[in-house]
């Protein structure tokens, strides 16, 4: 048997403009806006697209009477990718379109932002959100490790510097920023200073899939899913995040490794191995996230990731060098969604060579990531330039 | 440096259900209960109505001792909603009956929580439609 996705390619790859308010947009219209613009990005038209994921992009099939069409409700970043593949894969549809946005929904800051703190009985109380989440995870590994604060500082800056240098970044310019700078910042959830913390945006993101047969005669360069795979212990924020929650089926694979089933799968599907990676769009929804994910994907062993992102490798020039367009914490987090399908969107750039900053050179293979320990999830996809 | 207390303002409350009636209720007795599986014997938490170590659908409710030690701990400045007073101190505490509950701590300085002290339940009114009282826990000697 083949590879699941060898007939499969991403073809086309649309951010919108990210800014933190987006005047005039709601989430429908800025979703709209990414998803004319992935289509347009691969050469397509809307009425070449015969499949959508998501619950916008279900709009978007009314809007242009491309129906009847599949359709999959999954909303969440790379899970919907797989998916749409699997769809293209399976002979359910040619061309899949995916595409989410947010604008309008958060701009008034006295709390955090809705999607941070979903409420619960055994967790609103305690006055809990995504940082105070993450923050439990972090700090077990802190205890355990002896993971100083100074690598997940050195982790935070080298991100924002990425964002610093990229045109397209809402906090474009803000920089540089050194280490020091991320732990003079105000506290939020200890060990998290502000700069460690993912920001609040909003914006629109698309990308179109579609047959690799077809692939070949578009716009762009196609690039192609590798290999893929999700890992979840279940809803996100509703129970305490135990660095040592585990399974009854597989009890070593921890929650505080969350993404090393998803990552085992994905590097055995494609034949590769972290050293492979020559890109790592890690998702940033917190510093210590990036360590975490160095160590539950094998780049590093248990323990080591804070002295491995020291090692120069995660900085531009750096072999496996991180979150290249300056992730959520300085490129965009547009809502509950938009951001989980950005690292996949950059991955994308990054295989073509196109990218306005950072651009690694010669990419040939990038590691794309989301969600996070505090979250109980991660999802991997590994993208590559050759049809596997 | 502050003296951690339970959150007196406005705060969201939880809203109980069939499943969590129980705790809630013990809660309201003074006595911070979980869920034990009679198959298998494995603590059970948050309310739930399978066993989360054999899937057994044989659970009863018992009485936690009320102590145990702090797991992890995180001490957030900037607050959830205004409604929380800053600084304040989610825990995560494992029980003598090896079950874990997210929490805060209270009856301490901020600055002294650390991995492994030990703690003990205490309850706190907070009202509501469903007269709430939210279990917090204190550090205690051994």
């Amino acid at each position: 048997m083949g590879h699941p996705f060898r007939d499969v390619a991403i073809v086309g790859v649309f951010n919108t403009k990210q800014a933190r308010v987006l005047e005039g947009y709601d989430s429908q219209s800025i979703a709209l806006e990414a998803a004319l613009g992935a289509i347009a990005d691969a050469g397509l038209e809307p009425r070449d697209v015969d499949g959508v994921v998501g619950g916008i992009a279900s709009n978007f099939l009314y809007q242009s009477r491309i129906g009847p069409a599949w359709r999959s409700m999954s909303p969440l970043g790379i899970p919907a990718v797989i998916e749409g593949a699997m769809a293209i894969a399976c002979g359910l549809a040619n061309t899949v379109l995916i595409a989410t946005g947010e604008a309008g929904s958060y701009r008034q800051h006295a709390s955090t932002a809705p999607w941070t703190r979903p409420t619960n009985e055994f967790v609103a109380a305690y006055g809990m959100f995504t940082a105070a989440e993450f923050a439990l995870m972090a700090r077990r590994h802190m205890h355990m490790y002896g993971t100083t604060p100074e690598s997940m500082a050195h982790v935070a800056a080298t991100i924002r510097n990425n964002g610093h240098v990229n045109p397209q970044a809402v906090y474009s310019g803000r920089g540089p920023f050194t280490a020091d700078d991320v732990l003079n910042s105000r506290m939020v959830a200890d060990p998290f200073h502000l700069l460690d913390c993912a920001m609040t945006s909003e914006g629109g993101t698309a990308l179109v899939l579609t047959h690799a047969d077809r692939a070949g005669d578009l716009a762009k360069a196609p690039v192609h899913l590798l290999g893929g795979g999700t890992d979840h212990y279940g809803p996100s924020y509703q129970h305490p995040p135990v660095w040592d929650l585990g399974g009854v089926r597989r009890p070593d694979l921890i929650a505080g490794h969350v993404g090393r089933r998803a990552a085992e799968e994905a590097f055995a599907s494609a034949g590769l191995g972290p050293s492979d990676v020559d890109v790592c769009e890690f998702y940033d929804p917190f510093s210590f996230e990036l360590i975490r994910q160095f160590e539950a994907y094998g780049f590093c062993a248990e323990g080591e990731g804070g002295d491995y992102v020291m090692s120069g490798v995660i900085e531009p020039g750096g072999r496996h060098p991180i979150t290249t367009d300056g992730g959520t914490m300085s490129f965009s987090h547009g809502g509950a969604s938009v951001q989980l399908f950005q690292r996949v969107i950059r991955g994308v750039q990054q295989l073509r060579g196109e990218c306005v900053s950072s651009q690694v050179a010669n990419a040939e293979v990038a590691m794309c990531t989301g969600g996070g320990a505090g979250a109980l999830f991660t999802d991997v996809l590994l993208l590559g330039k050759d049809r596997p | 440096m502050s003296l951690l207390i339970p959150q007196a303002g406005d705060i969201p409350l939880p809203d109980p259900g069939p499943i969590s009636a129980p705790y809630w209720q013990g809660c309201r007795e003074g006595v911070l209960r979980y869920q034990r599986c009679l198959d298998c014997g494995a603590p059970t938490h948050t309310p739930a109505l399978m066993c989360a170590a054999c899937a057994s659908m044989s659970l009863e409710w018992v009485d936690s001792s009320g102590r145990g030690e702090i797991y992890s701990w995180t001490r957030v400045w900037r607050p959830v909603t205004p409604a929380f007073i800053t600084p304040y101190v989610p825990i995560i505490v494992t029980l003598e009956e090896g079950w874990s509950i997210l929490s805060n701590l209270v009856g301490c300085e901020d600055d002294s929580v650390a991995i492994g002290q030990l703690v003990e339940v205490e309850f706190h009114h907070s009202g509501g439609p469903d007269d709430i009282w939210l279990p917090y826990f204190h550090p205690r000697s051994p």
